[in-house]
């Protein structure tokens, strides 16, 4: 986001951090979760991909969204899969979801003084089936969640969630609990939202819905614009 | 062991222990030989910890986050220091290339407190996590157990503070499996104060206060003394008052502290040959990365500390009840949430007695604000009425 009204004297520096766009968001339900993220790539005024998701899979029970840095996405998506190995097999068994979040922490914060610039989501069931959602900050600090927006649009999106899934700041209302059918009604809704007014979302959608059979994919246009 | 086996730290600090350690440890490079009462795999004094990030201190390519400017030394020398045999990395002025700013802002802003009275320590947080305008995060925790015992509150950087409050720990359980027994919340925030040192000058950014309650656990060594148990309950008054003094009124403290005493068999001194003798009972202390250590009877720390200060140093004694430090504690954060744009959303109250911390369910100050505005218009409306009489 350059300021291109110069009046003085401007100083031209390297940064070895790129933005490039991508709301991601995770909601978890009693006994699913939905990871699901926009597949636009950008810098700057440039769009490079129109089909670049932001959802990896890591284990059967576990989808990582991140967004941000897209080089650092690649880089720590394989730093991940390469521990899941190493824990596979040490361990003889997949790491769960908890776990995975608790690993993820210690990756970032290792890099404390130069951070991946990456917002993670972690969406996933838990040992007991019931859904999970961690969310990071780009140094390591997570906490469980029901639902969590990151990325270019969480500031618009998260609101949206406290109110539809949180019941938050509402009076009188019942607090149904979220039927998945709903859930991923409501995450379509919720980005086609986003991508009206976030520059940086749009072009598809990808929904991974995690059940205990496994995770199922689904793909939606948005907005090319 | 989280952080070492993620991280590979054997390369680290290997170089930096003696040659004479280095030749036994490394015969049995990841056993701990307890039988000598020396652990030799990683660490054989407590100064010998695992600093995750120890290797970006002065490989990091781009200086981020090195807010010091000085410009005399050069790296290689400052390379050569980092490595050599002492038992802290030392600490050195980092070379002076400008810090290339973060594209993404930090979470900070916050109200924590916590004061000690004759029922032990009370903490109490807000839990609103922001980051420059955006709350990241309206139900976040921000007083973090750290043993049975003791819990830290935290404030500056989310993940800093969760993360050193885990080596916290990490250290303090290994201290009390080797030593028996509990590090005291003195030695607990010296640990901390010395392992956030080599960070002073990066913008690494910790205040905790360390709640704890001292003294606990009868080693065999000691049990001999426990006899003189009711000649100290006269000693255990002198050494109180004088840190009772410091910010708050003394109202009788010696029925208070018998009555305590009575509850569990943990305030004995003591009194072992070779220590000292040790206070035991309620302890706080302030901790901050930028190298403060303080002890005290009341601290605030965050952006809406002024406003908890006005309302704590009105109320706090050293006399009050359990239930009455409960609410000066939570009007406190509530009146700084009010003030304080950063601090919001639920407040949390932990209580450390010599049984251990308990939390009280964390309560929702937006309910708070209504039931005040429906306290002041009856107010209004009964002076209404006398007014009108």
């Amino acid at each position: 986001m350059k300021d291109y009204h110069y009046t003085g004297a401007v100083e031209n520096r390297f940064s070895p951090y790129a933005f490039n766009g991508g709301t991601v968001l995770a909601v978890a339900g009693e006994d699913f979760a939905i990871v699901a993220s926009d597949t636009r790539l950008s810098e700057g005024y440039s769009i490079h991909s129109r089909d670049s998701p932001k959802c990896y899979k890591l284990t059967d029970t576990t989808v990582i969204g991140c967004s941000g840095f897209h080089g650092d996405c690649l880089t720590l998506t394989k730093i991940i899969d390469a521990r899941l190995k190493m824990y596979k097999h040490s361990n003889n068994k997949t790491m769960t979801s908890g776990a995975i979040a608790a690993m993820l922490s210690t990756i970032l914060y290792s890099r404390r003084f130069f951070p991946y610039y990456v917002y993670n989501i972690i969406g996933g069931l838990d040992e007991e089936g019931k859904g999970a959602v961690y969310s990071f900050d780009p140094v390591g600090s997570y906490q469980r969640d029901t639902y969590k927006a990151g990325g270019s649009a969480s500031a618009m999106l998260q609101p949206l969630l406290d109110n539809q899934i949180g019941f938050k700041n509402m009076e009188g209302v019942q607090h149904v609990p979220l039927t998945r059918e709903k859930a991923v009604q409501l995450v379509k809704d919720v980005f086609i939202s986003a991508a009206e007014r976030d520059v940086y979302t749009g072009d598809a959608l990808r929904i991974c819905i995690i059940t205990k059979e496994g995770t199922k994919e689904e793909t939606i246009p948005l907005r090319k614009d | 062991m989280a952080l070492q086996d993620l991280c590979n730290f054997d390369g680290i600090f290997h170089e930096s222990i003696s040659t004479v350690r280095h030749v036994m440890a490394s015969g049995k490079k990841k056993m701990c030989n307890y039988a000598a009462g020396v652990a030799l795999s990683n660490s054989t004094s407590l100064f010998h910890f695992y600093i995750p990030v120890a290797e970006y201190l002065d490989e990091s390519p781009i200086q981020f986050g090195q807010i010091s400017t000085t410009q005399s030394l050069s790296r290689n020398p400052s390379q050569e220091l980092f490595l050599s045999p002492s038992s802290l990395p030392a600490s050195f002025p980092f070379a002076a290339s400008q810090s290339v700013p973060l594209p993404f802002p930090m979470g900070h802003g916050t109200t924590t407190l916590a004061f000690m009275f004759q029922g032990g320590v009370l903490a109490a947080a807000d839990t609103r996590s922001s980051c420059s305008g955006l709350v990241a995060c309206p139900a976040s925790q921000k007083i973090l157990p750290i043993h049975s015992h003791m819990v830290g509150t935290t404030s500056g950087t989310s993940a800093d503070c969760a993360l050193w409050k885990r080596i916290l720990s990490r250290e303090l359980r290994l201290y009390q499996l080797r030593h028996g027994r509990r590090l005291s919340t003195s030695g607990a925030a010296k640990l901390l104060s010395h392992m956030l040192h080599p960070f002073k000058g990066t913008e690494l950014c910790v205040a905790a206060t360390l709640c704890g309650w001292d003294g606990g656990e009868l080693d065999d060594r000691c049990y001999d003394h426990r006899g003189s148990e009711t000649d100290h309950s006269e000693d255990r008054e002198t050494t109180k008052t004088p840190k009772a003094n410091l910010e708050t009124t003394v109202s009788a403290p010696s029925e208070k502290v018998s009555l305590s005493k009575t509850q569990s068999s943990s305030f004995i001194k003591q009194q072992c040959s070779k220590r000292k003798i040790r206070f035991s009972g309620p302890s706080l202390f302030y901790v901050c990365s930028d190298g403060t250590r303080l002890e005290g009877t009341l601290f605030s720390v965050g952006s809406g500390s002024p406003y908890a200060y006005s309302i704590l140093d009105q109320g706090v004694r050293w006399g009050l009840t359990v239930e009455e430090a409960t609410s000066i504690a939570r009007e406190a954060v509530y009146r700084a949430t009010h003030r304080d744009a950063y601090s919001g959303n639920f407040v949390d109250v932990y209580h450390v007695t010599s049984k251990g911390w308990t939390r009280r369910t964390r309560e929702d100050l937006k309910e708070e604000y209504y039931r005040e505005k429906e306290r002041k218009k009856l107010e209004r409306e009964r002076q209404g009425t006398t007014l009108s009489e």
